[in-house]
Formats: C-alpha cells, structure tokens, sequence
C-alpha cells in the first residue's frame, strides 16, 4: 500500500511541475520540524543540562540537607566511581539485566514465532494476551510475583519436592527473584517487536529454503532468523535499557543485597538528599548504556541486518 | 528405499492418480500423469485449476492427499522438499533478500555440501548472462534480472525436475516475450525437464513441447500445442486456447468417413476422425460443432457461386466488424440466430465488408470438431478471454 502511494505520489508529481522552490521557501523543512525540535530542547537538552550543573555541585559549608550551590568539582565524579557503594549495584544492574534480556529473548521468541507462523485464527487473541498484563499496574503486578515465589507458594512447593529448593530454603526475596520479576515484566517489549518483524518475512522465502535443501533447522538459521534480526536488536534495546535503570523490581523482589543503581539513584534523591551524587549516578548510568547500545548495534548490524 | 538414492533419482517424472483436498475443497482429483525427462512441459489453466497444487505436491511442499509421485523409478510421494532432486522457481522470485546474488545462487550448493561452489555459481549466472552483478542485493536488480537469478538459483542444483510457477507473471508484455524465447534458450542448453505453471496460453503454447490444460482439480486434455488447439477435445479447451464458434447440431446420418449434421441454418459435413474422442454420433445425437474464426471465409453473398460442393456454408448478415490491421473481425448472425466471429486476413485493399452487409461463410469440413453436447457451451470462455496476449 505505501510503496503503491509513493508511486502514486512519483507520478502526482511528474504531472504537474514542482511548486517553484523559492516560492515554497526554503525554511519550510526546518519550520515543520521546529515542534519536535522545541519539545527534544524543553523536555531532553535543558534537563539534561541541568542534571549535568547539579552533578558538579557541592554543599553549602555549614547549610541544611539539599543545599547545594554550583561548583565546578569534577570530584563528584572520582569519588563516586570508586565507592563500592555505587559500583557493585551499577554493575549489578547491567548483569541483571543482561540476563533478564537473555532469558527474555529465549521466551519471547519462539512465542513471537509461535503467534506469527502457527497460531492461525488465535493468532489476535494470543496478540492481545502478550499486550493484557499491562490493564494491570506494573506495581501490582510485580507485588504479584512476590505471591507467586513466596515459601508457601506453588513454585518453591514445587521445587521443594523435586529437590532444587531445600527445605528452609526459597526464591523470594532474592537475585533470582528480581530477574524473574525483570524477565516477566520486559517480555511484552521484548515479543513485539519481533512478532512484528518474523510477520513481515514472506513464507514463501522459507519454502525456497527448504526446495533449496535447506533442513528446517538450517532454514531458520540461514533465513528467518537473520530475517528477523531488527526486531530482535529492537526487542533486546527495549528490554535491556529500562532494566538496566530500574528499581521497581529490586526494591520489591530483592533484598539490600539485591539493590541495582536505580535503587541508589532513588535513595540519594529522596532520603538523603544528596543531588549531586543522585546526578552523577544518572549520568553515568546514561553513558555506560549509550556505550553498550553503541557496541552491539555495531557489531549485530554489521553482518545480520539488512 | 535409502536416503542417497532420492537425491539422485532421474528420469520421467510420474504422476499416478494424484488427489489433494483442503477440507471438503478437492483442488486436484485423480490426475495421473507422465512427464518424459529432458522435455518442457506445461500446465495450462485458469487460477484455481489446481496447476500449483500439482506443483506443490511435486516440490514437496504439499503432501498429497492420495496417489504416488515417481521420477524414474524412484518414489518421492512423501518425501521432504530438501530431499528431493526437484527445484522451484517460484511466483515473485523469492529471493533471499538478505543475502549477495552470489549467495543466493550457491544456497542449495552449500546445503549439500558441494565442492566447487564457485565455479557452479559463476557458470551459472554466466549462463543468464549476469555475472557482473554477483555482489549485489537482490532489491537492487530489476524484476527481469531477479527473475533470472531465480532460475539460476534453481538450476544450478541439476534437479531431475525443475518448477516454474507462473515465473513470467510479473514482467511486463515486452520482457515476458523476450524471457520465454531465454528460457527455452536456457532448457535447451541445460536439458532438465522443465514444468511450467502459466495461466497464460501464449506461454504455453510459444516454449511448451506438450500442455495440460487443466480446469477444475483435472486435466482437461494433455498433447502438443498444435493438436490441443486443432482438435480440442473439450469446450473448456475449445474455448480457453484461442477462440471458437460453437453450436449445437443433430446428426442427421453417416455416409462413407464422413458425417452429416444438420442445424437451423442447413447441412454440414464433418470427417468422422473430427470427432472427439467417446462422442456418440449416431444418428439423430445432438452435438456440439465447432470452429475456430479464422478458418472461415468470409465473402459477400451475391458474389458467391450456387452452393459449395467442397464446403460448409452458412449464410448471414455482418452485426459488427473491426477492422484490427493484420485482419478484420466480423460478428456475423446467421439465418438461423447463430452469432459466429469471423477473423479476416486482409489480403485485398478494397476494404471493409459494411455492418448489414449479407455474406456467406464457408470452411472446410476438416477445419471443424465435433464435441460432446453434454457441457457448457461458455465453458472457458472468461476465464481464456482474461489472459490473451
């Protein structure tokens, strides 16, 4: 339909003779784009520079809590990086993540294949039950899974009884708990994208596989699965990049030990009011994902995508 | 039967009462047929004659509901597609559009571990005359460049049987004119059996050494271009290759090899070996004749001697004519409330017979065919119509 428009369009055009460019004046395309680029400058640019003068502040000697005047101290940053305090839970939050988004690519996945090639006429009711959880609240839902692994509940009963889960021994509060709830609430954003794109590859380039002696294994290596990769590097951004600065989950599925670097950036902003700290763990939470981000689409784009 | 011998079946390809239903929906029924190796091979037919079903089954990408498939002495019936020694080009090319032209070609090498993949490869789009664009996307070829590089995809494996479903059917006129003479160019050069899915009748008829023309779920009638349109043996036939004029007549009596029927505009005689085959023409049947346009002359009717001795003839007035350059079109009612199309070559400059003009219409008695009364005198006619040219 749109590449029918757009030959349309071509041919609109060839018809009747292009507006005279200096009538349609030349600021046309920078005046249409004017309003996207206020609301990036109001709501993006100017908060974040703001973010970047609070991470350099440094309190009024002798003040109240959360009074800090503008300093150029670079420190902040030294000092904060090289606490244990800080470190560990940033760390921890990129492994949470990562395995999160790991473990949601392997669900999501095949149930993306699944509705997309197999479900036939359930194929929108299965869409609409991946999309359903979300008429709940992300915070209920999470409290939910606390229920779910909870040492009474059905999931260490049952691990109990094949032996995986000792006797005193349970799932929630723990680091398992807070990449199930991770996993669990990520998956949609996850099995989306990639629905949408295993949708677009035409069937028929699956059967040329298989009359070209392609093995159904080699048929999904060679050409769904590359086929299908923008959705998967959207899927794994979606999911990776709020993981990685969330602290719903480790709040309510972990303990103390369990704290990831949202966590941290919430404690500093809300409880000791310590901005510039709360700044910096931003920014930098912000740099090392845009590095992450930058590394992968590289290297997955280079050879896979389209 | 071993896993090796498959892969390596040759020989005639053999379809044995081959019958695949969709629920209650039999797309093909009971078809049994034989396709000699190293021929090119057509099946004819309107969309939803079952002409890519029977292709499917024999890629492997259907399985069939009852019946046996065969290449040489070898059964396939059930196998998988990646089995086979069979190979699709299929309908809009279904190129891997991720990969160089060069990977796509050497795809079905690579799978089965062949040796001298390159060199296959180069061979292969040297023969359709592209080996410059080896590195390239597919989106970046035009529609005739993909669609030969799907041919080369397909044939570079050597397949015992090679498939083409409708692969001509998204060029426009010119290049699909200019693919046809290549692809016969092409299997005569590679010598594979080549069967050919088309709607369209010129398709078939220009490249084909035999058709089957099919129309619902069966073979209507199967033989070379020329018998199937000489001597159609059904009306589906008569009236999807090409054009007839049909109309019903009562056997009036034998005499000697030849037949005389009779209708409201008078006598004809017909050679008895014009009948179809299982026609029942004793005396005092109805039937269906038929001709086609261009057999008939056409003449003003006061220029025409007493009767013919030597023809059929029937007289009437001239409802419509269209002059097309290479030959004019009469519409013609007949005394007897026939409408017969006439295509007159024009051979002399005097020009035009006018609209109301009183001719006669004569033709040989070979020219015609005899037909069983029993079918849809329109049968074909749409659907044949749709696809000319």
């Amino acid at each position: 339909m749109a590449i029918a428009q757009a030959i349309g369009d071509t041919i609109e055009d060839q018809r009747t003779p292009p507006p005279d460019p200096k009538k349609r004046g030349r600021f046309t395309p920078y005046l249409l784009l004017l309003p996207g680029m206020l609301w990036l400058a109001i709501f993006f640019a100017v908060p974040l520079i703001f973010l970047f003068s609070t991470s350099l502040q440094t309190p009024v000697a002798g003040g109240e809590v959360g009074e800090f005047e503008q300093t150029f101290n670079f420190g902040n940053y030294v000092e904060t990086l090289t606490d244990e305090y800080y470190y560990v839970p940033l760390f921890r939050s990129f492994i949470y993540s990562g395995i999160a988004t790991v473990l949601a690519l392997l669900i999501g996945y095949p149930l993306a294949y699944m509705i997309a090639f197999k479900s036939g006429r359930w194929r929108n009711l299965l869409l609409v039950m991946v999309i359903a959880p979300f008429f709940v609240s992300f915070l209920l839902r999470t409290i939910a899974w606390r229920q779910i692994l909870a040492d009474e509940g059905v999931v260490v009963g049952a691990l109990r009884v094949i032996g995986l889960v000792g006797d005193t021994g349970g799932i929630y509060p723990s680091a398992l708990a807070v990449i199930t709830g991770l996993t669990y609430n990520f998956l949609p954003f996850m099995t989306l994208p990639i629905y949408a794109s295993l949708e677009r590859v035409d069937p028929r380039l699956i059967e040329a596989g298989r009359d070209l002696y392609a093995k159904p294994f080699t048929g999904f290596r060679k050409i769904t699965w590359p086929l299908s990769m923008p959705g998967v590097v959207a899927g794994t951004l979606l999911t990776f990049i709020p993981a990685a600065g969330d602290y719903v989950n480790a709040e309510l599925l972990g303990t103390g030990k369990n704290s990831m670097i949202g966590n941290r950036i919430q404690y500093e902003f809300f409880n000791v009011r310590d901005y510039p700290t709360m700044a910096v763990l931003s920014f930098v939470l912000m740099a090392c994902i845009l590095t992450i981000v930058l590394v992968y689409v590289r290297r997955v784009g280079s050879d896979d995508l389209v | 039967m071993a896993k090796a011998d498959v892969t390596q079946a040759e020989g005639d390809l053999h379809l044995e009462r081959l019958t695949k239903q969709f629920g209650d929906f039999v797309a093909v029924h009971d078809l049994s047929l034989v396709v000699p190796q190293g021929s090119f091979f057509a099946l004819l037919g309107p969309s939803g004659c079952g002409k890519t079903t029977t292709l499917r089954m024999v890629a492997g990408l259907e399985d069939p509901t009852a019946g046996t498939i065969r290449i040489g002495d070898t059964e396939i019936t059930h196998q998988k597609p990646y089995r086979r020694p069979v190979n699709t080009v299929f309908q809009n090319y279904a190129l891997f559009p991720h990969m160089t032209i060069y990977d796509n070609v050497a795809f079905g090498l690579k799978r089965r571990g062949v040796k001298d993949v390159k060199q296959q490869v180069a061979d292969a789009l040297d023969l359709i005359q592209l080996s410059q664009v080896a590195q390239r996307k597919p989106a970046q070829l035009s529609g005739g460049q993909q669609q030969r590089v799907a041919l080369a995809r397909a044939i570079v494996n050597r397949p015992a049987v090679l498939l083409l479903d409708e692969p001509l059917g998204a060029l426009d006129l010119k290049l699909r004119r200019q693919m046809q003479l290549e692809l016969k160019r092409i299997q005569t050069e590679v010598g594979l059996t080549f069967i050919h899915v088309t709607h369209d009748q010129e398709e078939a008829m220009t490249m084909a050494d035999s058709v089957a023309v099919m129309n619902n779920g069966i073979i209507e009638q199967l033989g070379p271009p020329t018998e199937l349109y000489e001597s159609p043996q059904t009306v589906f036939v008569a009236n999807f290759l090409g054009q007839s004029n049909l109309f019903q007549a009562t056997v009036k009596e034998t005499d000697g090899e030849e037949i005389v029927l009779e209708d409201p505009d008078g006598m004809f005689r017909m050679p008895k070996k014009r009948v179809a085959a299982g026609v029942d023409t004793s005396t005092g049947r109805k039937v269906l004749v038929g001709v086609r346009p261009e057999k008939i002359s056409i003449g003003p009717l006061a220029e025409a001697a007493a009767a013919p001795t030597d023809g059929n003839y029937v007289d009437g007035v001239i409802e419509n004519a269209s002059f097309l350059g290479v030959s004019t079109q009469y519409q013609v009612r007949t005394e007897g409330g026939e409408h017969i199309d006439v295509f007159a070559q024009n051979l002399d400059v005097h020009g035009l017979l006018a609209h109301g003009a009183e001719v006669r219409l004569t033709w040989r008695p070979h020219h015609g065919f005899v037909l069983a009364p029993d079918q849809d005198i329109h049968a074909g006619v749409e659907v044949g119509a749709g696809v000319s040219g």
